[in-house]
């Protein structure tokens, strides 16, 4: 009883427990036991040198994962909102449609600004026009790309630069207002500008949405996010408050990467 | 010290006439290869073109392609004029000219009237082949390519479809022939006696009898979709995985399911891809002779498919002329003279300009539908 009632004051405001997972692709293993807590409306960032598994990771939290073959988790689970997300009896879509995702490359459909981000409700089964313009209007309002797109919702999505294509991506995954965003390297094909424009949309947004994101970036992780956890060949070494980990790093692990000795 | 003399060359450089010797060898092969082209396009052009082009207006032999094909009569009258005539005008003219003398009368078979019989024939074959080959293709490619897990039995599955490619379409004839006029399941009250299985479906005396289709237009259509299915599910396969994995892993994420995505964002960026392999396919289902010989094809017939029918449903087991098998009646089975040279070339003439004007039309869509898609 005991046990049960804190786990559910921890769940009110953890939007993802990670417990004690491992995961290999076929024979070769990515991530050693991680467990961590994401917490809700918050901005959580995961640092680390390439091939540390922090794609990976939050590949997982939207079972993202499960399109590669012989990928798989091989113990542990992780929890969104308190549901083990492995159950047999997981509403795929519904997880994904609460989980939403941005990927590193942007990659709109070849489809107009419009249907680009009406998609998910489009497909969610939600044909009324106006519904779907309102839907329209307030995505693209959040992901500051309203005022840019107005005058041409029906061109082609391939007609935007690169941050407004990114910024796109993102208002297509609030549009079916999620519960979580997660981004894996958002900003890695953008220029300072557009990443500068991405990193004050992620500050708006952790107002609505859980937000997980990770980046090559450390600068990036310090001015965006709350909280970070640094991972190294596959292990979480560290996770921490942004503030703590950048100016005082328990782990000499995570202090020589963030000062630059290697990484 | 090097002497820089020795950058000037003092007679003709190493291998010089050898390489004069090569081009010129390899250059008249392929000149040669070309001439025998024009010649026979010149040949066909030229001998075919007085049967479809005329020098009045509006320049085409409207009757050559529009009517039905008929047994030539070539004879002379009293006064020693020759006459080349079709059937019907032969008999019109011995109704007009009761008791007339006729001289020297000759007949050729298929050789009158004009090609809408084999063109229509072709048009129906082709239309029904492409529908079975495209559905049952593009079903098969996208199970291939978008839910198959890549384990060495689908490899396998694969490189036979591949294999099918190379197989000579006389066997894709015969085995039309022994599963598709001979075999095929059909649902009839009446089941013939060369039926190789009756099951008794117990309504009304109606039985499930494995007999076949007889030589009819379907059983063509399904083994002209048998011949060119490897086509269309390579060339599908092919450009379903060109379409971005972005495209996939994004609708993916936003909750659409795997048919949605498919639906969606896979199926409309590699029609392109699609609809020109299937257009090629389509000028090779046009051309063949072999699948149809068994299957579908007769030399004459004097109704167009679809005439006489009591149901429209009928034109699918009815048989048909074909343009490739016209050609081939006419090429080897009748006695070749002056008067059956104009079907004869006309003919092939219509075909070649047929399939010309099939694979620009495809070379046409291609250049627009990839001008249109760009990621």
């Amino acid at each position: 009883m005991v046990n049960s009632s804190t786990e559910a004051s921890v769940s009110r405001d953890t939007a993802v427990q990670i417990q004690g997972v491992n995961f290999s692709y076929g024979s070769k293993q990515v991530l050693h036991d991680v467990t961590m807590d994401i917490p809700t409306k918050q901005v959580t960032a995961f640092i680390g040198p390439s091939g540390c598994g922090k794609s990976t990771l939050i590949r997982c939290i939207n079972r993202i994962n499960d399109r590669i073959p012989n990928a798989r988790i091989t113990s542990g689970s992780i929890r969104v909102h308190d549901i083990d997300i492995h159950r047999p009896d997981i509403n795929m879509n519904e997880l994904r449609r609460r989980v939403g995702m941005v990927f590193q490359k942007y990659n709109p459909f070849a489809k107009s600004i419009y249907e680009n981000v009406v998609y998910g409700l489009r497909i969610a089964g939600v044909s009324k026009r106006s519904e779907l313009d309102e839907a329209a209007e307030k995505a693209l309002t959040s992901a500051a790309l309203w005022n840019e797109v107005k005058d041409r919702l029906n061109s082609s999505a391939f007609g935007l630069s690169g941050g407004q294509q990114q910024r796109l991506c993102i208002a297509r995954v609030i549009a079916t207002e999620p519960d979580i965003v997660l981004m894996d390297e958002p900003c890695a094909a953008l220029d300072p500008l557009a990443t500068l424009k991405i990193e004050e949309l992620i500050h708006e947004l952790k107002q609505n949405y859980t937000i997980v994101i990770v980046t090559h970036n450390m600068s990036q992780a310090t001015r965006c996010s709350d909280r970070t956890a640094f991972m190294y060949l596959g292990n979480l070494i560290e996770y921490g408050d942004t503030m703590q980990i950048f100016e005082n790093p328990s782990n000499p692990q995570t202090e020589a990467y963030i000062s630059g000795r290697f990484g | 010290m090097i002497d820089p003399e020795i950058l000037i060359r003092k007679g003709m450089p190493r291998g010089y006439f050898k390489d004069i010797f090569v081009r010129l060898a390899l250059g008249s092969v392929t000149y040669l290869i070309l001439i025998i082209a024009l010649l026979l396009f010149a040949r066909i052009i030229i001998d075919g073109a007085p049967a479809i082009f005329s020098t009045k207006f509006p320049f085409v032999d409207i009757e050559f392609l529009t009517a039905k094909n008929e047994t030539l009569h070539v004879f002379d009258d009293a006064e020693g004029t020759r006459h080349q005539l079709p059937a019907s005008k032969y008999n019109e003219y011995l109704d007009a000219h009761p008791g007339a003398t006729i001289y020297n009368e000759k007949t050729f078979s298929y050789s009158g009237g004009g090609i809408a019989g084999p063109i229509a024939g072709t048009a129906l074959l082709t239309l029904g082949a492409i529908i079975l080959a495209l559905f049952f293709g593009v079903s098969a490619a996208i199970y291939l390519a978008e839910y198959a897990k890549q384990s060495p039995f689908i490899h396998a599955v694969r490189l036979a479809i591949l294999n099918l490619a190379g197989i000579p379409s006389i066997v894709f004839g015969l085995f039309g022939f022994s599963v598709f006029v001979l075999a095929v399941p059909v649902i009839t009250n009446t089941p013939s006696d060369r039926s190789l299985l009756v099951i008794p479906l117990l309504i009304n005396d109606f039985a499930l009898s494995f007999q076949g289709w007889n030589s009819s237009l379907m059983a063509g259509c399904a083994t002209l979709a048998c011949m060119i299915l490897p086509v269309i599910i390579t060339a599908s396969e092919e450009s379903l995985r060109a379409v971005p994995q972005g495209f996939r892993d994004a609708s993916l994420a936003m909750g659409a399911t795997r048919w949605q995505t498919i639906r969606k964002c896979v199926l409309p960026y590699s029609m392109p891809g699609i609809l020109t392999s299937s257009l090629l396919a389509i000028t090779r289902v046009a051309g063949e002779t072999a699948p149809i010989m068994f299957t579908a094809a007769v030399a004459a017939k004097d109704d167009f498919p679809w005439e006489g029918l009591s149901n429209p449903f009928d034109i699918l087991s009815s048989q048909v002329q074909a343009l490739p098998y016209h050609i081939y009646t006419l090429a080897a089975r009748i006695p070749n003279s002056e008067f059956t040279q104009r079907a004869q070339y006309g003919s092939v003439l219509v075909f070649l300009i047929l399939v010309a004007v099939l694979s620009f039309g495809s070379m046409l869509l291609r250049a627009k539908l990839r001008a249109k898609l760009k990621w």
